[in-house]
């Protein structure tokens, strides 16, 4: 099993999410969160004062897969989250030990 | 002379009878008139009673939630309930003050400087109107109208100490500054015998229609000795203090534009034409000002913010106040869109020069805006509006510099001298004893919990998960 974890941009959300569904992965967690890449961030005024604001508003997409899925997942995120411009956002992949459902106490892929 | 005297006699008779009828006739005319002469003050002073216990409202509302809702939002999340605590403190805190003594301090006759203690206890404040004051309304309107002044003036320097002051300090703090700052500039420009007072006859007869020099610049000058007491909040300048809500911001600027109408128009103490002109004129200035800040703005930033702009409609309204009851509108124009310019310097450039932590510009817009309204009052004050000066013969006499009379601007600069002293001076005395008794600032660990969790156990917006 392996977790997927996209921070995209927060206008990608819709499309993403639809395409991971569309190749069947069945549950995710989306968080909303700041933070930055390479990406300049904007500058407001505030009393005449102008400061940078650094950490821009993304979301991060969360969902364990079985190992078959994760190459569709990882072309299905890449291909609704890219604009081609910095900002676009990063995908990691991590080894998952265990899984459990709670209503029923399936354990592994079974869980997912 | 038989046969004359009985038609003497009835003659004499009918005389007699006619002219009791007459005089009947007249006694009954002159009482008709009598009563209808009461109807008549009784529907103009019907008039204007509405019209100021309406104004009395406005003015309150421009405390709670104007000034509340204005401040709340631009201080951080985390002290927007103890930010609006301190406007509201003062609708409770100065209400039982003004009640106890404060009205009669301003408003009782006493000496130049302060009153006496005959309305102590508001005794003597009911329905009779008070000449000298407003002849068609009753006392107590009057008293109620001036107590929403008394509450807002202090709420104007809790913009200075926002975010760092203690509740209890700063409840000690407004009362004894409602005593003795406010209470004594009040009586010099509006009491009898008020050194300052320009309709009743000061020795330096200030214009000051509804409070330049009363309520904006002793409050705005008090802010900026509270800031400089007090200190820079913890982080300040290099962290960044963004407001939390200008929404809460702009809601509470647009309160405080129509609640001014009561706070300039209704200084008129009637509900005449001059109640008229002081609400064009404040409405002209808010909206010049708005535009000069906003303008200001986008040609420095490049862009004209919402918070900038409803904050320049503030400082026309603040400059506006001493001057609406005594210019035309075009003049009004040009005192909003000056001290919308002026008032952005001071807060753009003016306050990051000097470094003083005055967080929510109470300073700059108040202490400022009021300095240059009731400056500009001695410039552009006429006759022609509000003859309030008379020669012997009972001539209206110049008013302003435009108008022909170079001296007010003396008069003006005296009032402002003695507001900015006053208001210097009784500050950092009751600062120093408040210090002393209870202790002005909050320990830093509370500060940077933050003041709605550490002073009043609350938390302005609850989001916690379980509680959904």
């Amino acid at each position: 099993m392996t977790k997927v974890e996209a921070v995209i941009q927060p206008s990608k959300l819709d499309a993403v999410k639809d395409a991971l569904l569309e190749i069947g992965v069945e549950g995710m967690t989306v968080l909303e969160v700041r933070g930055h890449g390479r990406q300049k961030g904007h500058t407001e005024f505030y009393r005449g004062r102008e400061y940078s604001v650094d950490l821009l508003p993304k979301v991060k997409l969360e969902a364990v897969i079985p190992d078959e899925l994760v190459d569709k997942a990882v072309q299905a995120i890449v291909e609704h989250a890219r604009t081609g411009k910095i900002g676009d956002g990063k995908i990691f992949l991590s080894r998952i030990d265990e899984a459990i459902r709670i209503r029923n106490d399936e354990r592994g892929v079974a869980a997912l | 002379m038989r046969k004359v005297l009985p038609k003497l006699f009835v003659i004499l008779l009918i005389l007699f009878a006619a002219i009791q009828g007459f005089a009947q006739t007249a006694a009954a005319q002159s009482d008709r008139i009598a009563k209808l002469e009461q109807q008549v003050a009784e529907a103009k002073g019907s008039a204007d009673n509405a019209w100021m216990l309406m104004s009395a409202a406005l003015v309150l509302l421009m405390t709670g939630p104007g000034l509340a809702l204005f401040y709340g939002g631009l201080v951080r999340r985390k002290n927007v309930l103890s930010t609006m605590m301190q406007s509201f403190a003062m609708m409770a805190i100065v209400t039982v003050v003004w009640a106890i003594v404060g009205y009669s301090l301003a408003f009782a006759p006493g000496n130049g400087f302060i009153g006496g203690l005959q309305h102590a206890l508001l005794r003597g404040v009911g329905a009779q109107p008070d000449a000298d004051y407003a002849a068609t309304i009753p006392q107590q309107t009057f008293m109620i109208y001036q107590l929403m002044f008394a509450i807002i003036t202090p709420a104007l320097i809790s913009g200075a100490f926002a975010e760092r002051m203690k509740f209890s300090a700063m409840a000690l703090f407004m009362a004894l500054w409602s005593l003795f700052v406010y209470a004594p500039m009040a009586h010099m420009v509006w009491g009898k015998g008020g050194i300052l007072n320009a309709s009743l006859g000061g020795r330096f007869p200030t214009l000051d229609f509804a409070g330049g020099t009363v309520v904006h610049i002793t409050s705005g000058v008090s802010a900026l000795v509270c800031a400089q007491y007090l200190g820079r909040r913890i982080g300040y300048p290099k962290e960044l203090m963004p407001p939390h809500s200008v929404v809460l911001s702009f809601i509470g600027a647009c309160l405080l534009w129509v609640g001014w109408f009561g706070f300039n128009a209704g200084s008129a103490l009637a509900a005449g034409s001059l109640a008229t002109s002081a609400f064009v004129a404040t409405h002209f200035a808010a909206a010049a000002a708005a535009i000069g800040w906003g303008v200001a703005e986008w040609i420095r930033n490049g862009k004209p913010s919402a918070l900038g702009s409803i904050s320049g409609a503030v400082a026309g309204l603040v400059a506006i106040t001493p001057a609406s009851g005594f210019v035309g509108p075009m003049p009004a124009l040009a005192i909003g869109l000056f001290a919308g310019v002026l008032c952005y310097f001071m807060v753009a450039l003016v306050k990051t020069r000097f470094g003083y932590d005055d967080s929510l510009d109470a300073f700059g817009v108040h202490g400022a805006g009021g300095t240059i309204g009731a400056l500009l009052t001695g410039v552009f004050a006429s006759k022609v509006i509000n003859p309030i000066f008379h020669d012997a013969q009972g001539n209206a006499l110049s008013l302003g510099l435009f108008d022909g009379n170079s001296r007010q601007l003396l008069n003006q600069m005296i009032g402002v001298v003695i507001a900015w002293g006053l208001a210097i001076v009784g500050t950092l005395i009751i600062l120093k004893i408040v210090d002393t008794v209870i202790g002005l600032r909050v320990p830093a660990e509370h500060e940077v919990q933050g003041l709605d969790l550490s002073q009043h156990g609350e938390e302005g917006y609850y989001w916690e998960a379980s509680a959904l």
